[in-house]
């Protein structure tokens, strides 16, 4: 069946173009109606993914100055000095959909995506982090997303010979069927090494190299073929992108060679919008333009349309522009590591990106009896792509009503319902969420490269710097549960978080990347929640002074019941000037007196509490206090920079009992402590109201470590010490507030776990949850 | 001038740049060889580092045995030249029919990336003469394909003959069966490593380079690092490879 | 009831990238081979269904080769019968 006996839409339509956006479209090339293939560059340029066109008028409002800012937000990814003429390169991406399809691959080749963003910057990457989000962990599919994913993401990281050190694995079942698969790499780079994504130089070659040209990832596109082929067999048309790791582990070191040597003018990697994507940034940052010679891409498979050559999302493929003088070093290079390597095109000084077939002459030129088959200015395709503005309207009610039958304030009355509080903790630690990670991460190779200090499961990642004194540490956050009743806060809490996870180990955060994961953004609800969400990261950005130096932006991530809850993901990387100085969470001595720095507020709406033992519809999320959180980062890192510190863990999920209890786990040492109860006892012990450590130090250092936290405004409060093989938390009622008399005098509020059971519930939790016993 | 030791890079090793930079801090001079070449450029002993060469496709190992310097490499392990294989390099060695045994599928059927103890079986070989016997060491492992297999007689000769390097074991020094939990990949008998016959050509699963330095966490794999690159500096000053044939070096064989 | 033998072959969807594929066709150079392309590799499964008649065994078949044995997304597969046996001497050769 051919298209004219279809009664369907027009083809615009079915490639995703509005009628409103033809319209643009029709403007930007001089009022003539594109043709097959221009419209199927459009379609893929002018996508949410490519252009950001919802989201670009709120991402321009995040600071992004900073110290020692190198490269910023529209480059690959974010490079910020690290001194001696070392800089780290640094960006987060997301891969949802694909991996929703296809979890294996969409996982594998999401990693190796964002590992070309960094080293087509010059940075040889040294790190991966993922943060993983998905749907209940006993539901069937959910289990299934979970295996392919982690296996995708080792699959390619093993092999590729980065380490992955890092991220979070978080199941809301507002992820079902929808999960994130947000992936983080870092890479160590001289300064001088820095390349950009450009085309400049008229004249120049532009050389495409690495695997060659399928059908991959296609996707809606393939309504054109259609039109090309007779049979329509499915099959022919794969969507899935599969990623080759080998091949990509040879296009690493070809483009640091590249680089290294000086042979290439500007680099770009392949990725959504394939060859089309490439040329039309590079040539609109140069303000060039490029004549794309079609018959030289190399081919993995005959019989391409122009089209799919033009937007293939094969992977392992990388852009190049070189001066014509260096193309057989570039050759060589090329074909010495195995590379498929080619001149598809030349820049040019027109400002548009031009296809022909039928060749180029010596001389650049399309030959004689060439054929043009496309031309779009290049600006049209990237910078002066179309921007929606988007309705942003506050949902009427916030708040779900609490499950029927449930008591009006059941988390705060844990104790009375007979509860032990040593119980309830043991539930948190063996949750799902909070359980330890080591069944995921044990199937990921976290020590290749030789650097890693601090990898997977206790905190932020450290990684040494070779041949000096210096580490980066790193962290991905995100906070779903808090987000989805106010999103601004979660975006806010997030930057919170993953600056704080830095700040206790001693490093100096450096700066943002951020991926920011909501649902449909032409629905008013959703679009609140992204503008809320980048207002709240901004807020945080600016009240740490650190900038943004790039990301990513997901939408359309909706699930059977509805858009995710808004998951803005943190990534942060800091710089800790002596490694020697590394402060880890877990207690270090029996004796060491045990501190709280911060003060408890109230509330426990979208802790892990209230996940656990429901919550109050009229509770809210303890608030933030962003000043406060500041004061608390600066004071950390300045007592671990003095020597008073010997362990230090900020309270997060599961609240103060949980961050005592990782602490006493993590060093095999147990503590015994006394709270003197602000609010009731759930709050006391499981709240997580932000801006808090529990900080550990030797008996003599207590006191000027009180005083340090006092000249920073924090309150702080000696609990006891570290001791025993048993977590003693003992409730003292001296500041108990109305909850007191509800609760009535002597209720069960001494908590006492041996440090053992502590463990055995948090290693199995995680493996109960998804199956994977035994 | 430290003694010169080869690393082999073939495409997809990833863990070259780690073994170079251990044999810098252990007083050797690395010299890389690129998988095409077929000159081993003098050096007095060799390591085949971890990755995936050529991708690891079909099976982890074979393809790499077919590359030039692969058969450089059998070439100076006949003539009596040491060589060690780490992880990948250790499938590299078993397919090329260099060492006894195969590295199959994990029992897991799972990539094992996690820390383990082993326990030389003997301090009195090679490759590892500086390590105490027997005395637990914390090193890392990475691989999908680890588990060491080979039939019951050639196990028995294995034990017998004194060219079991290496066993998984728990923290107590106890070697850990398939099963259990210390045994990463269900290796029988907990084999983490063995040697040829001739004493000269060894292969390992974990990664001693990467427990070199205290700041990683543990330097107990140093120990095995230095043990070849003395044992490549003596074979280097007795002189050319034939020197150091079957009965020569270290004690070789039982007891 | 009769025990029928089955194969289950599955190879990569054609235009699908096949990496192992591609390795094994960059090695043949090494290997002194020329003259081979279009490597494709996949699995073979080897089964046995026991069933009334051959379409209901086969049916069997199908179902597990295109929900278990191969990935829709990325696989096709090819079911070969490799011949029919009583069920009692398929006991018999079960217990060598």
């Amino acid at each position: 069946m051919t298209v004219a006996e279809r009664p369907v839409e027009p083809l615009h339509r079915r490639l995703g173009v509005t009628d409103d956006e033809l319209e643009a479209i029709r403007d930007r090339l001089g009022g003539r109606q594109p043709n097959d293939l221009e419209l199927a560059m459009f379609s893929v340029m002018w996508s949410e993914h490519c252009s950001y066109k919802s989201s670009k008028p709120l991402l321009r409002t995040l600071p992004t100055e900073g110290q020692g800012v190198v490269a910023g937000p529209g480059e690959n990814a974010g490079v910020i000095s690290i001194g001696d003429g070392l800089a780290v390169a640094f960006k987060i991406e997301s891969h949802n959909h694909p991996s929703a399809v296809e979890p294996y691959q969409g996982a594998a080749t999401g990693v190796g995506g964002i590992l070309r963003d960094i080293f087509t910057m010059g940075a040889r990457p040294i790190a991966v982090l993922d943060a993983l989000r998905f749907g209940d962990p006993a539901d069937a599919r959910t289990r299934h997303l979970v295996d392919g994913v982690v296996r995708g993401v080792g699959g390619y990281g093993n092999c590729v010979g980065v380490p992955t050190v890092g991220g979070e694995l978080v199941f809301d079942p507002s992820y079902d069927r929808n999960p994130l698969v947000n992936v983080m790499a870092i890479g160590l780079m001289e300064e001088r090494s820095l390349t950009l994504a450009a085309a400049p130089g008229p004249g120049n070659l532009v050389v495409l190299y690495g695997s060659a040209t399928g059908r991959d990832g296609i996707g809606g596109a393939s309504v054109l073929a259609s039109a090309t082929f007779t049979d329509d067999d499915p099959s022919k048309r794969p969507s899935v992108q599969v990623g080759d790791p080998f091949a990509e582990k040879l296009l690493i070191e070809a483009s640091l060679e590249l680089i290294e040597r000086g042979l290439v003018e500007g680099l770009q990697d392949l990725g959504a919008g394939g060859i089309t994507c490439a040329t039309s940034e590079t040539a609109d940052r140069a303000g060039t333009g490029i004549l794309v010679d079609l018959d030289a891409v190399p081919r993995r498979e005959p019989g391409l349309a122009p089209f799919e050559v033009m937007i293939s999302e094969s992977q392992e493929r990388m852009c190049a522009a070189v001066l014509p003088e260096r193309w057989d070093d570039v050759r060589e290079v090329c074909e010495r590591w195995g590379l498929p390597v080619a001149i598809i095109g030349r820049v040019t000084d027109d400002g548009d990106i031009a296809i022909v077939t039928g060749g180029l002459d010596a001389w650049g030129a399309p030959a004689p009896g060439a054929q043009e088959l496309a031309r779009i200015p290049a600006s049209a395709l990237t910078s002066d792509a179309i921007v929606h503005v988007r309705v942003a309207a506050a949902p009427t009610h916030r708040r779900d009503a609490p499950a029927p039958g449930a008591p009006a304030m059941v988390s705060d009355r844990l104790p009375e319902r007979g509860m032990d509080p040593g119980a309830v903790l043991l539930g948190l630690l063996g949750s799902a969420n909070l359980s330890s990670r080591h069944v995921v991460y044990h199937q990921y190779d976290s020590t290749v490269g030789a650097d890693t200090v601090a990898g997977p499961g206790h905190g932020a990642a450290v990684l040494r710097v070779k041949g000096t004194s210096r580490a980066l540490v790193a962290t991905t956050d995100g906070n779903q549960s808090v987000g989805v009743l106010d999103p601004w806060l979660g975006a806010a809490l997030s930057v919170a978080e993953a600056t704080r996870n830095v700040s206790i180990t001693g490093a100096r955060p450096l700066g943002v990347t951020n991926c920011l994961n909501y649902g449909d953004p032409t629905r008013p609800e959703v679009f609140w929640q992204l503008s809320e969400g980048v207002r709240g990261l901004g807020d945080a950005c600016r009240a740490l002074g650190l900038p943004v130096t790039g990301g990513n932006v997901s939408l359309y991530n909706e699930s059977p019941a509805g858009a995710i809850a808004p998951t803005p993901v943190i990534g942060v990387v800091g710089l800790l000037g002596d490694v020697a100085t590394l402060v880890g969470p877990a207690f270090g001595h029996a004796h060491d007196a045990v501190l709280l720095v911060g003060e408890t507020v109230p509330g426990l709406a979208g802790s892990a509490y209230a996940a656990l033992a429901g919550g109050a519809g009229e509770d809210d999320p303890p608030a933030l206090d962003l000043p406060r959180e500041a004061a608390v980062q600066v004071f950390i890192r300045e007592a671990i920079a003095r020597g008073l510190v010997a362990s230090a863990q900020d309270v997060s999920g599961g609240g103060l009992a949980v961050a005592l209890a990782e602490g006493a786990m993590w060093g095999g040492l147990g503590a015994s402590v006394r709270v003197a109860m602000a609010h009731s006892p759930a709050v006391d012990l499981f709240g997580e109201s932000p801006s808090r450590l529990v900080v550990t130090c030797r008996p003599r250092y207590a006191a000027a470590l009180e005083l340090l936290a006092r000249q920073h405004g924090l309150p702080v409060e000696m609990l006891g010490s570290v001791e025993g093989d048993r977590l003693v938390i003992e409730l003292t009622l001296a500041g108990a507030a109305g909850a007191v008399e509800e609760r009535g005098a002597g209720a069960a509020d001494t908590l006492e776990v041996p440090v053992r059971d502590l463990r055995h519930a948090w290693e199995r939790g995680l493996a109960r949850a998804l199956g994977w016993e035994g | 001038m430290g003694v010169r030791i080869g690393v082999v890079v073939f495409p997809g090793s990833n863990c070259d740049r780690d073994t170079v930079y251990a044999l810098d801090l252990a007083g050797a001079e690395p010299v890389v060889l690129w998988h095409e070449q077929a000159s081993l450029e003098g050096v007095a002993a060799i390591i085949l580092p971890g990755g995936f060469a050529y991708g690891d496709y079909v099976r982890a190992g074979v393809i790499a045995r077919f590359s030039p310097v692969m058969r450089a490499v059998a070439g100076f392990a006949a003539d009596g030249g040491l060589v060690l294989g780490i992880c990948n390099g250790f499938q590299v060695l078993a397919e090329a029919g260099l060492i006894p045994g195969a590295l199959l599928r994990n029992a897991s059927l799972r990539f094992a990336g996690q820390e383990v103890r082993i326990a030389a079986e003997r301090a009195d070989t090679r490759f590892t003469h500086r390590v105490e016997a027997g005395r637990p060491l914390r090193m890392p492992v990475a691989h999908g394909e680890g588990r060491f297999y080979a039939d019951d007689a050639t196990l028995d000769a294995l034990e017998r003959d004194g060219q079991v390097l290496f066993r998984y074991v728990d923290a107590t020094g106890a070697s850990a069966g398939p099963d259990q939990p210390a045994n990463p990949n269900g290796s029988l008998r907990a084999i983490a490593g063995v040697m040829n016959a001739a004493g000269n050509v060894a292969g390992l699963m974990p990664h001693p380079e990467r427990a070199s330095e205290a700041i990683l966490g543990s330097d107990d794999g140093f120990a095995i690092i230095r043990s070849l690159v003395d044992s490549a500096a003596q074979a280097a000053n007795v002189g050319p490879a034939v020197a150091v044939g079957s009965a020569a070096g270290v004690g070789v064989g039982p007891r | 009831m009769t025990s029928f033998r089955f194969a289950v072959n599955v190879t990569p969807k054609p235009g699908i990238l096949d990496p192992a594929g591609r390795a094994v066709e960059g090695s043949l150079e090494h290997l002194g081979i020329d003259g081979v392309h279009d490597v494709r590799i996949g699995r073979r499964a080897e089964l046995t269904v026991e069933a009334t008649a051959e379409g209901v065994a086969r049916a069997v078949v199908d179902r597990l080769a295109a929900e278990l044995l191969s990935n829709p997304l990325t696989e096709i597969y090819a079911v070969e019968p490799l011949g029919a046996t009583s069920s009692a001497v398929s006991a018999a050769t079960g217990e060598r």
